[in-house]
């Protein structure tokens, strides 16, 4: 006996460890969120492509995000009607091309992306060759060299170079050589353009990139340089503009070199627009999608990745296992009397549709006619088969007459009544009946009372939104609620109502 | 008012999980339940080892058959009919004779008639299912009448009072005597309504009384005092208990015996899941006395066992 004791509870502690690092694991890793109203938050970037076709074939590119640091796409796509898209890699990143043989008048080719913030996402990690000097002609080969010179004396390492070469091409007026070398030009662009030549003349490799900050409903947003340089083992990003290192949360990548992010063959006036929104998705679709991208085992073998009838369906039956587990505790701990183990179970199903006030009227009412006609077959003296078929066929009846009156009186509710079990409902009748005749009619109500009151608590935690959430996310949660079984299963302790059976005990000894 | 788990615990009183989970379920195997949940099986097994049981006049196993029933019962005044896979004493009827002005017509225990047509249509429930557990078919059962003796007839309403002996491994562990009210009507069963009246296992007298749950020391229809009445053939009848063991095999074992008027005790049937009430009627907690035969061989011979009872469980 102490064996199987202990057995139970190894087996029961090995189900809840299992259950709950699986949980955790989810949880953590994948980001499977353990409540169900942690919404988070999802970007769409959407790029509009506006140009007026000429004559002849056209083809368009635009680039697309690929490296993004600091966020991953969840979902992509093209819109561009009757032109083919094809994304590809190219030297700058990703870009889309958009050919059409023959197109008139103002054309819009959009790219829409859904990106969310993923910390774990890193951008470009491979060290590029040395840089070649660049060619320049005098005198502003010379006015680079000496800026080099000059900043090279006053820095340790290229992160410190690029801000102190930056922090100078700011101030162009400050020194002669940065201002031939700019010539009046302030924009970040043309700034970033002249680093990447200066930190080549340096020796140090450098490219500039361009990204928009996520900012929610910019309708235009900007797209703003920035300058990745590489210290020998890592990239260092800089804003050419202020010299300041790092990239911002909201910046995302978008392209990187000096191209223009788009340019149409066989078009004019290209304008690109990029749109930014922010909105709040479900956690757990974005969980999902994010595993999928990630194609972790775990992940794979989620319930999300079946088709969604098929989820509608384990939404419900993830259920029961927890109806079941409020079953054993009333029954066990208490000691409700029901009829039929887990009847209050089914019943407490139907409830979910029909709402608990409304599911217990509709229960009683359908009951309640259904033991009348009971006790009316009982004087026609039908087999047990024939008369539990013909109690079933009342049951039908009864729900189409319900419906059919609650219909009629514009009560919704009444409809809903489809959704009992009929057969469950029949056995219940017939259940019933029998109690009634055999232990009178306290014990048959006491009974039917006693299955409707487990049902309504049933009902009642199979309808927590934590818990619905938490079983079809995690179902792994249900190894735990095994775990309880098989601990409820060795309690032998007294049961609630055995507190009252057995008061005569202590009456007695009161008395002694 | 409720007990505290403690004030149980203290008094040794058996909750129903620790009755399922350390005795009816280690002790009693799956296998040995037909056994005892179908009574003709009972019959037919107690009748090879000898033990005395009510005669058993005839079985209807399927409807057709039910149209035999005045056959079965043509030589016989005062018959049972029951389902051999019933429970609790549902779906069971005691006939008293028949009706002297109509054909056909049989008198119930509780005065009331019955026709064959009647009749027949019960005993078809019964084999269609109706009172056995699962809703399984089941055969329907005439046996012969027991003629209660008349020491309990004081404190009976109508019905035969049954003795229920708790046999654990062998050994009697409790005992009570089930009185039928007129709420329970006539049937020995606590659950409609029946006095569970506790025994002393030692000298066979009774002790004190439980109606649902609640101490009585009178027989609610009768007025009757149910305590201090000496029990007949009690040796005899503990041993008829205790042999059940060897029958069945069952561990945790609830035996049904009915005193007789002509025959004596007979084993009316047997329960591999008996009630707790005992416990009350004796006001004594089983938990302690099961620990102690748990602790006793278990091939110890009939005679053996009841002696170390008498032995051990002396209260006075």
């Amino acid at each position: 006996m102490q064996r199987r004791e202990l057995q139970v509870w190894l087996v029961a502690l090995l189900l809840i460890v299992a259950g709950v690092s699986l949980t955790y694991y989810k949880h953590k890793t994948l980001g499977f969120p353990l409540f169900p109203d942690s919404d988070a938050e999802v970007w769409t970037v959407e790029a509009t492509l506006n140009f007026e076709a000429g004559q002849g074939p056209i083809k368009a590119r635009m680039f697309i995000p690929g490296l993004t640091p600091g966020y991953a796409i969840l979902d992509e796509n093209f819109v561009s009607r009757g032109f083919g898209a094809t994304p590809r890699y190219v030297t700058g990143g990703r870009e889309v091309q958009w050919a059409r043989r023959r197109a008139e008048g103002p054309q819009a080719l959009y790219y829409r992306a859904v990106v969310y913030e993923d910390p774990g996402r890193r951008g470009e990690d491979t060290t590029p060759p040395l840089p070649s000097s660049p060619l320049l002609a005098e005198p502003f080969n010379t006015a680079a060299q000496m800026i080099v010179e000059d900043v090279g004396r006053k820095s340790a390492d290229p992160g410190s170079f690029t801000g102190e070469l930056l922090r100078r091409l700011a101030t162009p007026e400050a020194d002669q050589n940065v201002d031939l070398l700019l010539d009046g030009e302030t924009e970040p662009v043309a700034i970033a353009e002249t680093a990447t030549s200066l930190l080549a003349a340096a020796l140090i490799p450098s490219r500039m990139v361009r990204g928009i900050y996520l900012q929610d409903q910019s309708r235009r947003s900007a797209v703003a340089p920035r300058l990745m340089v590489h210290d020998g083992t890592t990239w260092l990003y800089f804003d050419p503009a202020t010299g300041e290192q790092g990239l911002p949360d909201d910046f995302l990548l978008w392209w990187s070199g000096t191209d223009d992010l788009a340019s149409v063959d066989g078009g004019r006036d290209v304008d690109v627009r990029i749109a930014v929104s922010s909105n709040v998705v479900d956690p757990v679709n974005l969980a999902r999608r994010r595993s999928e991208v990630r194609e972790g085992p775990i992940a794979e073998l989620s319930l999300l990745a079946l088709p969604i009838q098929t989820q509608a369906v384990y939404a419900i039956l993830l259920l029961v296992p927890i109806g079941a587990l409020v079953v054993a505790i009333l029954r066990n701990f208490v000691g409700v009397q029901t009829f039929g183990t887990f009847m209050p179970v089914l019943i407490a199903l139907a409830f979910r549709e029909t709402q608990l006030l409304w599911g217990i009227a509709l229960f009683s009412t359908l009951v309640a006619l259904g033991l009348a006609f009971r006790f009316y077959l009982e004087r026609l003296r039908l087999l047990a088969i024939a008369r539990l078929g013909a109690v079933l066929t009342i049951v039908v009846l009864l729900m189409l007459g319900v419906s059919v009156v609650g219909n009629q009186l514009e009560l919704e509710s009444g409809l809903s009544v489809a959704l009992f079990p009929m057969v469950i409902l029949a056995m219940t009748i017939e259940r019933m009946s029998t109690v009634w005749e055999e232990r009178g009619a306290g014990d048959a109500v006491q009974q039917g009372l006693g299955s409707l009151a487990v049902a309504a608590v049933c009902y009642a935690v199979m309808d927590l939104q934590v818990v619905r959430h938490l079983v079809l996310v995690f179902p792994e949660t249900l190894l735990i609620v095994l775990a309880l079984m098989f601990l409820i299963g060795r309690y032998t302790g007294y049961r609630l109502t055995e507190l009252r059976r057995f008061r005569e005990f202590v009456k007695q000894e009161g008395g002694d | 008012m409720l007990a505290l788990p403690r004030q149980l615990r203290a008094r040794g009183v058996l909750g129903i999980n620790a009755r399922n989970t350390d005795y009816v379920q280690l002790y009693n195997s799956r296998h040995l339940y037909p056994l005892v949940d179908d009574k003709l099986q009972t019959k037919r097994l107690a009748l090879d080892a000898g033990i005395a049981v009510p005669a058993l006049y005839g079985t209807m196993v399927t409807p057709g058959e039910t149209k035999h029933f005045a056959e079965l019962v043509a030589s016989h005044d005062e018959f049972v009919l029951k389902p051999a896979h019933g429970s609790g004493g549902d779906g069971i009827l005691v006939f008293t004779g028949r009706s002297a002005r109509r054909r056909g017509q049989y008198r119930l225990i509780d005065g009331s008639f019955m026709t064959e047509a009647e009749i027949r249509f019960h005993a078809t429930n019964i084999i269609s299912g109706r009172y056995s557990l699962g809703g399984n078919r089941d055969c329907a059962m005439l046996e012969y009448c027991v003629r209660a003796d008349p020491v309990f007839e004081h404190v009976s309403y109508r019905g035969i009072p049954d003795i229920r002996v708790l046999v654990f491994r062998g050994y009697p562990a409790a005992a009570m005597v089930r009185l039928p009210t007129r709420a329970s009507h006539g049937k020995a069963n606590l659950h409609q309504g029946a006095v569970g009246v506790g025994i002393d296992l030692i000298t066979g007298q009774t002790v004190h009384g439980v109606l649902s749950s609640a101490a009585t020391d009178e027989h609610p229809d009768t007025g009757e005092l149910i305590a201090g009445i000496q029990v007949p053939n009690w040796a005899k009848l503990l041993e008829l208990a205790a042999r059940c063991y060897e029958l069945t095999g069952l561990g945790y074992l609830g035996v049904d015996i009915v005193l007789d008027r002509y025959h004596g005790p007979l084993i009316l049937e047997l329960n591999a899941r008996p009630g707790l009430a005992i416990q009350i009627a004796n006001r004594i907690g089983l938990a302690e006395r099961l620990r102690r035969i748990e602790a006793k061989p278990a091939s110890a011979s009939v005679a053996d066992r009841l002696t170390w009872v008498r032995a051990a469980f002396n209260e006075s």
